[in-house]
């Protein structure tokens, strides 16, 4: 975990969007990422439409701690509540809180990474700064402090874990877009009279997002770790609401007897962050300029 | 170096100023956290008198420099529920936390760089794809799903469970503190191997193509020194580098390792403090954790100027 500079090379913009598709599902391991990433988004949505066999927090005391079966997919837990429904629904609670902490540090880290890079001065000292402060915490004992900030639910663990990943975004747009205000076209821009901000938007921006799309499904895989480490940890989700750590947490006691309440969330979980590092790993090679034209 | 050791002391005040405003935007003060629901049957006068000798009716700057000075002169605060100081339990803690990091450091590179170096001999073979799995494995596998099906198991199957007892210090009883401190530093270790076994891979095989190296092979270096010293030399700075920023990842599953196998170390100490609402041991607690952090890489980068002879000259 937590190799959180990875960057992709910086990629010249334009639409080359088929060909860099092709590069990816080319890449078998790009490919097995995709495929579990969709399969996994499939189930959180069906939990999403309430289209779950059972009803995820349901309690039924006499059918507990059955196998699994025909009628229980994955068995039952130690209320008798449906492991795989929950196990659907923990997926979805993780997408959610993933998918809005990595939005919110993508909008927040890219701007203040391009406009540090950009503008320089005050503004990229006052950045800078900031991100050397968030950055002197270990990720998930920030994350940890936050959470037990907050009133705990599912949108303050988002803010939480996207706090994290902030930094992260900031330092790696900022660094390219050093490089890229240098660069003859981005001068010239400037030079006809655009705003600067336009320049900044119009023909930076551009130039970045390939390192920021890796960026993102990287952190996706991080974010769904701290949200199941979190919840583990009694710091998550707030109970009954499913979550793939927290499912964790209580089935430990009862792996002897019921292995399949460990099992199911345990592999769900891997398979979910397998998915996004074989994704990232694949999108990397697929953004890489220096892969461009292979067969 | 002097402007590194600056830019380090900058940092380390943000983190106060940081852990401050953290400390102030939790509901309630140090009264409520005392008092509890009992804070509220307080008359005004009470409440005002206490306030004072809190300080919290001095204004907030004050506050942030009596709280800054009081922890250079070691008063880190008090916690209620241990009747211990804040600065006794960190000295408990911490040196636990630095065995737990040092042996899982010391497991991850004897795991990572093997097996770094293994994947590198041939690229895209069989033992190539082995290498990347593990990799793959370490990444993906949460310390607490490891830990978790680690000590059931083998509780469970072999009986082998010596965190069940109390913790054991190292100078008190050696041999049960080692074989305490085994399964935790694996998991831990395991989760860092991941990345020093990538970046191992890929120093090892940009080295590999380079001129000096087909030089030295040339002139008759035998493929075992050549190996040690040409190959592995120079892909000791990435890897010191990538040892280094992990650390980070250390410290945060500290905290769930240490508490899925009691170890008392300073994770479990911030989860506590968390979980009974003694803030001012949290506060406390993470702020000498990010200082901690803070001077490993300072560290880091002095071994990464010890080690690179390129950057010893510049």
């Amino acid at each position: 975990m937590t190799d959180i500079t990875q960057t992709a090379t910086l990629a010249p913009g334009g639409g080359r969007t088929m060909e860099r598709v092709r590069l990816l599902l080319r890449s078998r391991s790009g490919l097995v990422g995709l495929i579990i990433v969709i399969v996994l988004g499939v189930l959180s949505l069906l939990s999403a439409f309430g289209l779950l066999p059972y009803d995820p927090i349901a309690q039924d005391p006499p059918a507990r701690l059955q196998p699994p079966s025909a009628e229980h997919w994955f068995g039952t837990d130690q209320f008798g509540r449906d492991v795989f429904s929950r196990v659907a629904a923990g997926v979805a609670n993780s997408a959610l809180i993933s998918l809005v902490a990595v939005a919110f540090a993508t909008l927040v880290g890219t701007f203040c990474g391009l406009v540090a890079g950009f503008y320089r001065g005050v503004s990229d000292g006052v950045i800078s700064g900031v991100t050397n402060v968030l950055f002197a915490f270990p990720p998930l004992l920030l994350a940890l402090s936050l959470a037990s900030v907050f009133d705990r639910n599912w949108f303050t663990i988002a803010v939480a874990i996207a706090i994290v990943y902030v930094p992260i975004f900031i330092r790696v747009t900022r660094g390219p877009v050093l490089s890229l205000r240098e660069i003859e076209y981005v001068k010239a821009a400037t030079s006809t009279g655009q705003s600067r901000s336009m320049v900044m938007f119009r023909h930076v921006l551009p130039n970045i997002t390939s390192i920021i799309i890796v960026q993102v499904t990287l952190s996706l895989s991080w974010a769904v770790l701290t949200e199941a480490s979190l919840s583990f940890l009694g710091l998550g989700t707030p109970p009954p609401a499913p979550s793939l750590g927290s499912m964790i947490f209580e089935a430990r006691t009862l792996i002897g007897i019921a292995p399949w309440t460990m099992i199911a969330p345990g592999a769900v979980v891997v398979l979910l962050v397998v998915g996004l590092n074989l994704l990232g790993d694949g999108l990397r090679d697929a953004l890489d300029p220096r892969n461009r034209g292979k067969k | 170096m002097l402007r590194r050791i600056l830019a380090a002391v900058a940092t380390l005040l943000g983190v106060a100023v940081f852990v401050f405003i953290m400390l102030r935007a939790i509901p309630g003060n140090q009264i409520t956290a005392g008092l509890g629901t009992e804070a509220a049957a307080l008359t005004p006068a009470q409440q005002q008198q206490l306030e004072a000798y809190y300080g919290l009716d001095q204004p907030l700057i004050v506050q942030f420099f009596s709280w800054l000075g009081n922890i250079f002169t070691g008063n880190l605060g008090f916690s209620a529920r241990a009747q211990q100081s804040v600065l006794e339990l960190t000295a408990q803690s911490l040196p636990v936390t630095i065995e737990l990091a040092l042996f899982s450091i010391v497991l991850a590179l004897a795991i990572g760089v093997p097996l770094g170096m293994l994947s590198a001999s041939r690229p895209d073979s069989p033992r190539d794809a082995f290498g990347q799995v593990v990799g793959l494995a370490g990444l993906s596998i949460p310390a607490f799903l490891l830990a978790t099906t680690l000590l059931a198991v083998l509780a469970s199957s072999f009986g082998f469970n010596p965190n069940g007892e109390g913790y054991a210090y190292f100078l008190d009883n050696p041999w049960l503190n080692l074989q305490q401190m085994l399964l935790p530093s694996l998991v831990l270790g395991f989760g860092i191997a991941a990345p020093i076994m990538r970046t191992t891979r890929t120093a090892v095989l940009e080295i590999r193509s380079n001129d000096f190296i087909r030089t030295a092979k040339a002139k008759g270096v035998p493929p075992r020194r050549l190996q040690a010293k040409h190959v592995l030399g120079n892909a000791l700075v990435p890897i010191v580098t990538m040892t280094g920023l992990q650390f980070g990842y250390l410290l945060g599953g500290a905290v769930v390792v240490e508490q899925i196998f009691s170890l008392p170390g300073i994770g479990r100490q911030v989860l506590l403090g968390i979980q009974q609402k003694e803030y001012a041991l949290v506060q406390s607690t993470v702020l000498i954790i990010a200082l901690s952090f803070v001077i490993v890489n300072l560290l880091t980068d002095v071994l990464y100027r010890m080690i690179d002879p390129r950057v010893r000259a510049a």
